[in-house]
């Protein structure tokens, strides 16, 4: 009755949220039963209803094979990219505040942030005009020296420093934006009291700027310790243009997932390695969140 | 951003010297690199394969551009595709996002949190590629149309939520409140005091949704095998890849009509070029309020 009720009433939300819970329902909830997938032998003609259970054979499978490599590689990236992406997120917003010309501050925002709006397709190939084995510039630079040229697309030595590099490249400048957002809202009447009572610049950095900035920083921590387990698809696909010599290290459940649902077309054990991404990545943000709450209940995400 | 830093305590000279050639380093390296590859698609094919990129080019050269313009029906298509995708994409998305944000906004609403549940939840759980590639392709049948462009990316929870708290925090209930005691109906409210007053909220997620649909490669080239539905962005992975690696499925029909226009080395920098050009001349204008919006945007509500 509650809801004809409410249904007259406010018959118009419901006509506005219409195309949004269309689209969830076809886009996000019916995938969400699709992971069935991961439990069976998947062919076209049964579909995904009709096909072969199979139990947990796929995981087996999968634990087997490349679990481990893809795994660690995914959370020593994710870890890499998540610890020190946060230290240089935040003193770049806090420098980005603290210089004296408000002009030049918006002049370096705009620039820093600029490679976040290339795609990894265009990033991938501006990092091939550094990287190519004849024309790069690092190689002219290394045979201008005397050093014997690299040939990057099949050496992996160099790609985890490069990955990095090129990750923090393209996404440090946008995430200290979302930082210096929140620097610039801190009341000046702190600051202020801070001066009056004698505080050096340091001393209010340390005891106004940082612990105003601490419920972003965990909220913007929570949400990418629910992702760690996702890797950024474009940039270990495209940057290192799928090249296999390179796979010990540049391989992650993402591109792992991708090139076994192209190249191999085994729909069940690519779909098993979806769910072990989707299910441990969906535990860590539960856990995460249950021990933000404990220590501070207000700065959890839900 | 008016009252950013504080005039009571200002940064020691030293330390703001030491502060602005940190900064001038950065943006070098951020700028370097496109800079870059300007210079090499204005480069010559000839200095190009005898000195390799160069920064400053020692034979210039309009080539790059003439061939483009010359072969380039593939290219125009692309273009067709990528400007299609993306003004459709972007006006359907932030139309679906700011009617579901104000529905979510709205606290007298009982099943609000319900639907924010149902929102929120596909932040932390997703079925993976393989069970959605199968929906689209084998239940929706949407493969090799111009809708898996737009669809799957139309709605983000992150810029509901976004948008939401920017409606929550920035527009009064009073005056909500008096349009509908004048007798004015939802869509009224919605279309008339909303959104004019979301400008900013509306700018922010607009901008990140433009981006996202110019720079997509990613739903092509899982769905797409007709020449005539490729993006820019996926044309041009398809050349690099085509040129630098031998691909595992040289047979199919896209494939086939982009190996017969690969165009020279300066003439792919010079496509990455204009692909590139128009996102970055649009983001200053988006600048403005970009800041703002994110600043109240949050995710809790």
């Amino acid at each position: 009755m509650t809801f004809l009720y409410e249904l007259r009433k406010h018959g118009a939300l419901f006509v506005m949220a219409l195309p949004a819970l269309i689209l969830l329902v076809l886009f996000n909830y019916m995938p969400m039963f699709g992971v069935i997938l991961a439990f069976k032998n998947y062919n076209f003609y049964d579909g995904i209803l009709g096909s072969p259970w199979v139990g947990f054979d796929n995981f087996k499978y999968l634990f087997k094979g490349d679990a481990w490599l893809i795994t660690r590689n995914t959370l020593l990236y994710n870890l890499v990219f998540i610890v020190i992406g946060l230290i240089l997120s935040v003193a770049l917003a806090i420098i980005l505040d603290e210089i004296r010309s408000r002009f030049l501050s918006k002049t370096y925002q705009t620039i820093l942030i600029m490679p976040y709006f290339l795609s990894w397709t265009i990033v991938a190939l501006i990092f091939y005009a550094f990287l190519s084995a004849d024309k790069g510039i690092v190689n002219q630079l290394l045979s201008y020296m005397g050093f014997h040229p690299i040939n990057f697309y099949t050496d992996m030595t160099y790609w985890p420093y490069i990955l990095i590099f090129v990750f923090f490249w393209k996404s440090v400048g946008y995430n200290s934006i979302i930082y210096l957002a929140s620097v610039t809202g801190i009341s000046p009447d702190y600051y202020e009291a801070a001066t009056i009572d004698g505080a050096n610049k340091w001393q209010q950095i340390r005891y106004i700027t940082l612990p105003c900035l601490r419920p972003i920083i965990i909220i913007m921590t929570i949400l990418s310790i629910g992702k760690i387990f996702y890797a950024d698809f474009g940039l270990f696909y495209q940057v290192t243009y799928n090249s296999g010599a390179l796979y010990p290290v540049t391989q992650v459940i993402d591109t792992y997932v991708y090139n076994g649902l192209v190249t191999m077309g085994n729909y069940g054990m690519t779909a098993a390695a979806g769910l072990y991404q989707s299910f441990v990545g969906f535990v860590l943000v539960i856990l995460t969140n249950w021990i933000v709450k404990k220590v501070d209940r207000d700065s959890a995400l839900f | 951003m008016e009252h950013t830093s504080n005039r009571f305590n200002q940064l020691p000279r030293s330390w703001n010297m030491v502060f602005h050639t940190l900064l001038t380093v950065l943006a070098v390296i951020c700028i370097i690199p496109i800079i870059l590859v300007y210079a090499i698609s204005f480069t010559s094919e000839a200095s190009l394969s005898a000195k390799g990129y160069q920064f400053w080019p020692s034979q210039w050269s309009l080539d790059a551009y003439r061939y483009i313009f010359r072969n380039g029906e593939q290219i125009v298509q692309s273009a067709y595709v990528t400007i299609g995708v993306t003004a459709m994409g972007t006006l359907f998305s932030l139309i679906v996002t700011s009617l579901f944000a104000y529905v979510l906004s709205r606290r007298d609403f009982r099943y609000r949190n319900i639907m924010a549940f149902l929102l929120f939840f596909t932040m932390l759980f997703n079925g993976g590629l393989v069970p959605s590639y199968i929906v689209n392709t084998n239940v929706l049948h949407l493969a090799d149309t111009f809708w898996i462009l737009i669809l799957p990316y139309s709605l983000s929870a992150f810029n509901v939520i976004i948008l939401r708290t920017f409606m929550q925090q920035s527009i009064e209930t009073a005056i909500l409140e008096a349009a509908r005691i004048d007798g004015a109906g939802e869509w009224y409210i919605f279309g008339r005091i909303v959104l004019p007053l979301s400008k900013p909220g509306l700018a922010t997620v607009g901008l990140f949704t433009l981006v996202t649909y110019w720079n997509d490669w990613f739903l092509g080239q899982l769905y797409i095998t007709n020449p005539k539905l490729v993006s820019l962005q996926y044309m041009l992975m398809k050349l690099q890849s085509n040129i630098d690696f031998v691909t595992n499925n040289a047979t199919s029909a896209t494939n086939n009509m982009l190996l017969a226009q690969i165009p020279a080395e300066g003439a792919r920098m010079a496509i990455l070029v204009i692909v590139l050009t128009p996102i970055l001349c649009a983001y200053p204008f988006f600048q403005k309020y970009f800041v703002k919006g994110l600043t109240i945007g949050g995710i809790k509500g």
